[in-house]
């Protein structure tokens, strides 16, 4: 990253948007055609523009192409988007706020913590009121764990990598204790459904779902990018960031909620994925920078495209099986988070 | 204005920032009245007072633990006072919102930090945050470059400031506390990290600002620095104002004997008259290992 100068990171920024928009248009086109019935991505273009009310293109050829495409493919196709946008974005946002690079929900609790609530009201029987109900745990319990992490592992303004993990280390116990307890008072639906949680999926995809999260993800962006300004003065500590006008604790619990919606978004129904706010916020810094101008959009673009891909290889992977995203995404960022861990430590001359 | 509104203004944004208006130099900058500070239980100061003017680099200097820095943090507004006023730009502290009080005062802290690997051009820039959606900020780029280049930094602007040397990243925290150009400039130790040459600099930026009409408060362990560039010198000692005035007037042989517990002597430079402060020294009478003539 040292290599990288500002001139040539600022001329980046734009460039990466829009290659990983692209990426991501590609991605979208592959995995909504990819499956038991195939489609070419010419006909995947031409079933969208013919919904639009635009007779272009070729539509799908194949029998209930269609309804293959509609019902079960773009459902999942833009949850995943959702959910990686979201994952992508709270990363590069936690990061700012506690002002270090290992800061990811999964890593430091918020995601089990999102998950105990989601398997309270699975036990409790509160789904009966609707599906919304399991995402209004997942962001009630993600919230007040975000809060925990953050009371508990600052000191003097900044908090440390080894109080970080250590944190997540004890969030993380307490968090399976929980979902333990509640999986050994559920009946066999209810410990189907946490285990089903835990390992996160898309099988379940619909567009109830899409309609509930992409709310939360519009909110949760547009806050954080009109933040992204002030985030970037927080990389200089609390007091420095107060002495240049900013409301530091009024920012950081504004991002703290958001964090907590965004988190609650991505994990409401499809369980933990985790890792992915931890590599592609880093991967973005070391291409674009730090500036949070360019690293917020990134972000949220690059999680929107890894997911997607994610769930296309956990779908393909293995003939008439479906692969657990979670466990996947896990797999590829667990050695990702070693090789930070290291960095970070080298960098920091120790455990700073 | 009313209290409500003041204190929604920041919240949803209504109106424009009360921006400062120049005075001329001479006005009342920073009024501080019998100011009391306690940390953990124990005072720190005890009935401070103090007037920075506009156009002038006012010293504090004292002995460790005398509560310096304490003090500039008070005058900042990161610590709470006990008891007492401190005045703003001619309005209590309470009265500023964070914005209006970052376009008033700009603080250089004692060690610059930064959690992520942000260019020196980003840092300095981080300064002009105050006046983002404000006419002022028009000229953002050139003051940003006018700061770097003073602070003698510009030749790494692009460079990470993860990467640089101590004194380095001592050098671009000042260009960014520069590139704020608030009316009130609090610097804590800005030459603790500093080679000689750049303790010179520094102060010679500092004494700039002044004479372009700003106030410039500088926390000085060197006495002789405080002797050369500025105008008005607070000694404080224990919590408490010993001594305030010109350099001359504070910067006596008696005066700083006392207060640091030491004897020390106060010359003026031969060519500048500048005062030299001189601790005394025993004379070296022994040396066990031989210098390279008398071993020959």
């Amino acid at each position: 990253m040292t290599t990288v100068s500002g001139t040539v990171r600022s001329a980046r920024g734009p460039v990466l948007i829009a290659g990983l928009s692209v990426g991501l248009l590609a991605v979208v086109l592959v995995a909504a055609g990819t499956g038991q019935v195939q489609i070419s991505p010419a006909e995947v273009i031409g079933s969208v523009l013919h919904r639009l009310g635009l007779d272009v293109g070729p539509l799908p050829s194949v029998a209930h192409g269609e309804s293959a495409l509609w019902q079960v493919r773009f459902p999942r196709v833009v949850l995943a988007a959702i959910i990686g946008a979201a994952l992508g974005c709270a990363g590069a946002v936690m990061q700012g706020i506690f002002g270090n690079p290992l800061a990811e929900p999964g890593v430091i609790g918020v995601s089990a913590g999102a998950a105990v609530g989601a398997a309270l009201v699975i036990v409790t029987g509160l789904t009966a009121w609707g599906s919304w109900t399991v995402a209004a745990g997942a962001f009630v319990a993600g919230l007040i764990t975000t809060f925990a992490v953050y009371l508990i592992s600052r000191a003097n303004g900044r908090t440390e990598v080894v109080t970080l993990v250590l944190t997540g280390v004890g969030v993380n116990a307490i968090g399976g204790a929980l979902i333990g307890l509640l999986m050994f008072l559920a009946d066999d639906s209810g410990v189907s459904a946490i285990a089903f949680w835990n390992l996160g999926s898309l099988a379940q995809a619909n567009w109830t779902a899409v309609w509930i999260t992409l709310p939360c993800l519009a909110i949760g962006l547009t806050f954080a990018f009109a933040n992204s300004r002030k985030l970037d003065l927080l990389a200089l500590g609390e007091r420095s960031a107060q002495h240049l006008g900013v409301n530091v604790e009024k920012l950081r619990i504004q991002m703290i909620v958001m964090t907590a919606l965004l988190g609650a978004a991505a994990v409401a129904f499809t369980g933990i994925i985790s890792f992915v706010g931890l590599v592609v916020p880093h991967l973005i810094r070391m291409v674009a920078g730090p500036a949070h101008r360019v690293l917020l959009p990134a972000s949220a673009i690059g999680g929107a495209l890894l997911v997607i891909a994610a769930d296309l290889a956990a779908r393909t992977l293995v003939d008439y099986q479906e692969m657990p995203l979670g466990v996947l995404t896990a797999a590829v960022g667990g050695p990702a988070f070693f090789w930070l861990l290291r960095r970070t430590r080298t960098r920091a001359g120790g455990w700073g | 204005m009313s209290r409500i509104s003041r204190r929604l203004r920041p919240v949803f944004g209504w109106g424009r920032p009360r921006v400062p208006v120049p005075r001329p130099a001479g006005s009342v900058a920073i009024e501080v009245r019998d100011l009391r500070v306690e940390l953990g239980g124990r005072r720190v100061l005890d009935g401070i007072d103090l007037t920075v003017r506009t156009g002038e680099v006012h010293a504090l200097v004292g002995p460790n633990g005398a509560g310096k820095s304490t003090l500039l943090a008070a005058i900042c507004g990161d610590v709470p006072p006990s008891g007492g006023e401190i005045e703003l730009d001619g309005a209590p502290w309470s009265q500023w919102s964070s914005t209006e009080l970052a376009l008033r005062r700009s603080m250089l802290t004692q060690r610059a930090m930064i959690s992520f690997p942000f260019s020196v051009n980003e840092v300095a820039q981080m300064g002009r945050a105050p006046w983002s959606g404000l006419p002022e900020s028009a000229g953002d780029d050139e003051i940003v470059a006018d700061a770097l280049r003073r602070t003698d930094v510009a030749q790494f602007a692009e460079r990470p400031f993860t990467a640089l040397s101590g004194g380095e990243q001592a050098r671009v925290a000042l260009a960014r506390v520069l590139a704020q150009r608030a009316t009130v400039m609090l610097l804590d130790e800005p030459t603790a990290a500093l080679d000689l040459h750049h303790q010179e600099l520094v102060m010679q930026v500092a004494r700039e600002r002044a004479e372009a009409g700003d106030a410039v408060v500088v926390v000085l362990h060197d006495l002789a620095l405080a002797g050369a560039y500025a105008d008005t010198v607070t000694l404080i000692a224990k919590g408490r104002v010993r001594a305030a005035g010109t350099p001359d007037a504070v910067l006596t042989s008696d005066c700083l004997s006392e207060t640091y517990g030491h004897d020390i002597e106060v010359i003026a430079h031969p060519r500048n008259g500048l005062p030299l402060v001189v601790p005394h020294r025993p004379a070296r009478t022994t040396r066990l290992i031989p210098t390279p003539e008398e071993s020959r």
